[in-house]
């Protein structure tokens, strides 16, 4: 029967049969699949907005994290130029570039444990204080958790790169890694206009 | 093991299939492929297998309920035993009968049907189903564990849906809300990774030829449901992990003395709750898909709109969640939307109703177990349809929220509607998967033990709803009216008990006795009947080429291919 199905078909030789790359269709999926988890977290701080009892509120001890925020965004500049630099084949600058970027991730996640250790123990806002506790943390924390999966994948790329391991016919595994790291940078726009920016005056 | 390598064997390699009975080994190399497999078929068995053993314990809980329910002031189950059971009941069969098995269904056959070796991501594939089982094992472990430490509760007792503030600390002490949660949250995980594996394989591993619009409409089907998972599923798992904060950590988030709102989980919930009724229906819609053609003898009626169809069902349903919410107090204007939506999915769903009687329409059917099957699912879906369409009428639904009327409306869904695609499935697909027909005298008596036993059953609750009986209460008095109602409902229980069990027997008697099926016992059109049953490990010795929706139609009648037509 096998055999026959092939023998029996003529194979189509005018059309090339060429589909969509593994890699990236699952990242895309798994892109989505995050957006939607993150949707809710937002959906229920902007739902909770001035809806706490007590305080600490938001405008009391909410500052905008410009430099923070400026890492993050150039974090996925520097990995662009990193990737750009693979594709030529300069390993040296992609390792560079690579590095810089985890320096910047690292440094955002300073802030946000700094910015959480302020809140805790000098504001006395903790996740049980009220709704607007609740929901910062848990959205700000997921996305942290992010920063963190995300630094612990641009990690492995640059011991393995330090190792040789690293090629340029292995740019798109690194593209998937950047991919993941661009999410990371839009969820952020996302949060900081939710919580930054919206939730301010209250 | 069979890899996906790129060199085909050479011509006069002749297969030699193993055939049931044959296999050698010993038990214990049994055991370890078990555990170790990461091949598709294998993997999809175990789905169903595992998704039909938690569908007879929670079968079992369900007919416990009956008994309690036959007649009034009864005492069989204490009240508190019987909010375990209905809540386990519930969980059990979406999260461990349902899910598993469609999942089987899904890996077993989608790589098959359009020519693949294996998924795409074969660990993945078996890391889904050992935390979906896992899940399960969490959930029911919960009856031993939860009270030797702390010493109060034991299973969870919330319902399925597990409404705030019954879940609140005060209201829910000891563990067991906590693995309910837990389990739902494992499972999500599994559920979220094999549905991108499904998405993954479909779009990225179609065999030459396979273009979009040649895919059998079960993948594309599958397509669409899997995609509806990586959306849905999250904010299951995102409400869970509120609760549990709430639980552990002292959030507010369903705290409403402190700020925080139960309504809000009720919204976050059915915002995973209503596209998973199409999760787990779709996949139902699939099986039809390619069991009415091939008994009826005809190419699938309207092609393009069936999948039009089910892309439509998908988006509509991620906007009627709050039809299950009409009694909260929403405004005019949200009841308005929320039962114009939800009735508007009877339209796409409408559609494939007509398309698969169009099916069969002028078609030679052969009333084989499969189709006997189909034709039971097509008349129930309908009945479950219509009483949908009456209960997104908001002011309706206010008069039967939460009566045996609703009760009766998802179990016509969910076993008239899904349980009999499955069946159907299994009587079609078990020949392909052990090489052997199932009998046709104990389906029969199956087929028509559980049809009568399931309308005995569920019908009467549809009045018994009018009559004003409530949901999840564990007794009533007498004089109400209900009691017939209920003395029938509980008769029903005792066919479908013994039609089950017969399915049962025919499952495992013909694994060793049934007839030999051959490669293709139906005369299909699908390229799974295009190799031998049960298929190689590495399903096709050489990657098959497609020129038409029916490939297997063209290679019986090459004088008359498909390709010519489309």
């Amino acid at each position: 029967m096998d055999n026959a199905i092939n023998q029996t078909l003529p194979v189509e030789e005018e059309t090339p049969w060429r589909l969509p790359s593994i890699r990236k269709v699952a990242m895309i999926c798994l892109i989505t699949t995050e957006t939607a988890l993150f949707t809710i977290f937002v959906v229920a701080y902007l739902f909770y907005i001035g809806k706490s009892l007590n305080g600490p509120y938001p405008y009391e001890v909410l500052h905008f994290p410009w430099w923070a925020s400026a890492a993050l965004f150039g974090s996925s500049g520097t990995i662009m130029i990193a990737e750009h630099y693979l594709k030529k084949g300069k390993h040296g600058l992609f390792n560079l570039w690579w590095f810089i970027t985890i320096a910047l991730g690292t440094y955002f996640l300073g802030f946000t444990a700094y910015e959480w250790y302020v809140l805790i123990y000098k504001e006395g806002l903790t996740i049980s204080t009220n709704v607007f506790g609740s929901t910062f943390y848990s959205l700000v924390g997921l996305h942290a958790s992010h920063v963190i999966v995300g630094l612990f994948l641009l990690t492995i790329i640059l011991i393995s790169s330090f190792r040789k391991k690293i090629d340029h016919e292995h740019h798109e595994h690194v593209e998937m890694i950047s991919w993941y790291w661009h999410f990371v940078d839009a969820i952020w726009v996302v949060v900081l206009l939710v919580v930054y920016v919206l939730s301010m005056n209250y | 093991m069979a890899h996906g390598t790129t060199t085909a064997p050479s011509e006069d390699f002749v297969i030699t299939p193993v055939r049931p009975g044959e296999e050698k080994g010993t038990w214990s190399s049994w055991i370890q492929d078990l555990f170790f497999t990461v091949d598709h078929k294998k993997l999809g068995l175990m789905y169903i297998a595992v998704g039909l053993f938690f569908f007879v314990i929670a079968g079992l809980m369900a007919a416990a309920i009956r008994i309690q329910l036959a007649i009034p002031n009864n005492d069989f189950l204490h009240p508190d035993v019987y909010n375990r059971f209905f809540t386990m009941h519930g969980t059990a069969m979406v999260f461990l009968v349902g899910m598993p098995i469609i999942f089987g269904f899904a890996n077993y056959l989608v790589p098959i049907m359009i020519g693949a070796r294996d998924m795409a991501f074969p660990r993945m594939n078996a890391f889904g189903f050992w935390i979906t089982f896992f899940s399960g094992i969490l959930l029911y472990m919960s009856y031993f564990t939860a009270p030797s430490l702390y010493n109060a509760g034991s299973a969870p007792d919330v319902g399925w849906f597990a409404y705030s503030p019954l879940t609140a600390k005060a209201f829910s002490t000891g563990h067991s809300t906590d693995y309910w949660t837990l389990s739902i949250l494992m499972g999500g995980i599994g559920s979220v990774a094999t549905s991108i594996n499904i998405i993954v394989t479909t779009i990225c591993m179609r065999c030459k030829g396979m273009t979009l619009g040649r895919m059998p409409l079960f993948v594309w089907t599958w397509l669409v449901v899997a995609f509806l998972v990586v959306i849905a599923i999250p904010p299951l798992s995102a409400c869970q992990i509120m609760l549990t904060l709430d639980r552990y950590l002292g959030a507010t988030f369903f705290d409403t003395q402190a700020g925080g709102s139960a309504i809000l989980w009720q919204h976050f919930f059915w915002i995973f709750g209503h596209p998973e009724v199409y999760i787990l229906i779709l996949p139902g819609f699939a099986i039809m898909n390619e069991v009415i053609p091939v008994f009826s003898r005809k190419p699938i009626f309207g092609y393009p709109v069936m999948v039009g169809a089910t892309v439509m069902i998908a988006f509509i349903s991620l906007g009627v969640w709050a039809h299950h919410m009409f009694t909260v107090g929403m405004t005019s204007l949200g009841n308005s939307f929320f039962a114009i939506s939800t009735m508007l999915v009877a339209v796409p769903t409408g559609i494939k109703l007509f398309n698969w009687i169009g099916t069969m329409y002028g078609g030679k059917i052969r009333f084989e177990l499969p189709m006997m099957f189909s034709i039971g699912f097509l008349f129930q879906f309908l009945i479950a349809g219509l009483t949908g369409v009456m209960l997104a009428v908001a002011p309706f639904d206010w008069q039967l929220h939460d009566s045996y009327f609703v009760v009766a409306h998802f179990h016509y869904v969910l076993i008239g509607g899904l349980l009999y695609a499955i069946f159907a499935g299994i009587y079609h697909w078990y020949p392909k998967a052990f090489g052997r027909l199932m009998d046709k005298k104990l389906g029969l008596w199956h087929f028509w033990l559980f049809t009568i036993g399931f309308h005995l059953t569920f019908f009467p609750q549809h009045i018994a709803g009018f009559w004003g009986m409530p949901r999840r209460i564990y007794t009533y008095e007498a004089g109400r009216g209900w009691e017939e109602m209920n003395l029938i409902s509980s008769v029903g229980v005792v066919f479908q008990a013994i039609g089950i069990l017969l399915f049962v027997v025919n499952l495992l008697y013909s694994l060793k006795k049934g007839k030999v099926a051959g490669d293709d016992p139906w005369d299909a059109w699908t390229l799974e009947w295009a190799t031998t049953s049960p298929p190689a490990d590495y399903n096709f010795e050489k990657e098959p080429v497609v020129r038409s929706r029916r490939p297997l139609w063209d290679l019986k009648h090459p004088k008359d291919p498909d390709w010519k037509y489309e």
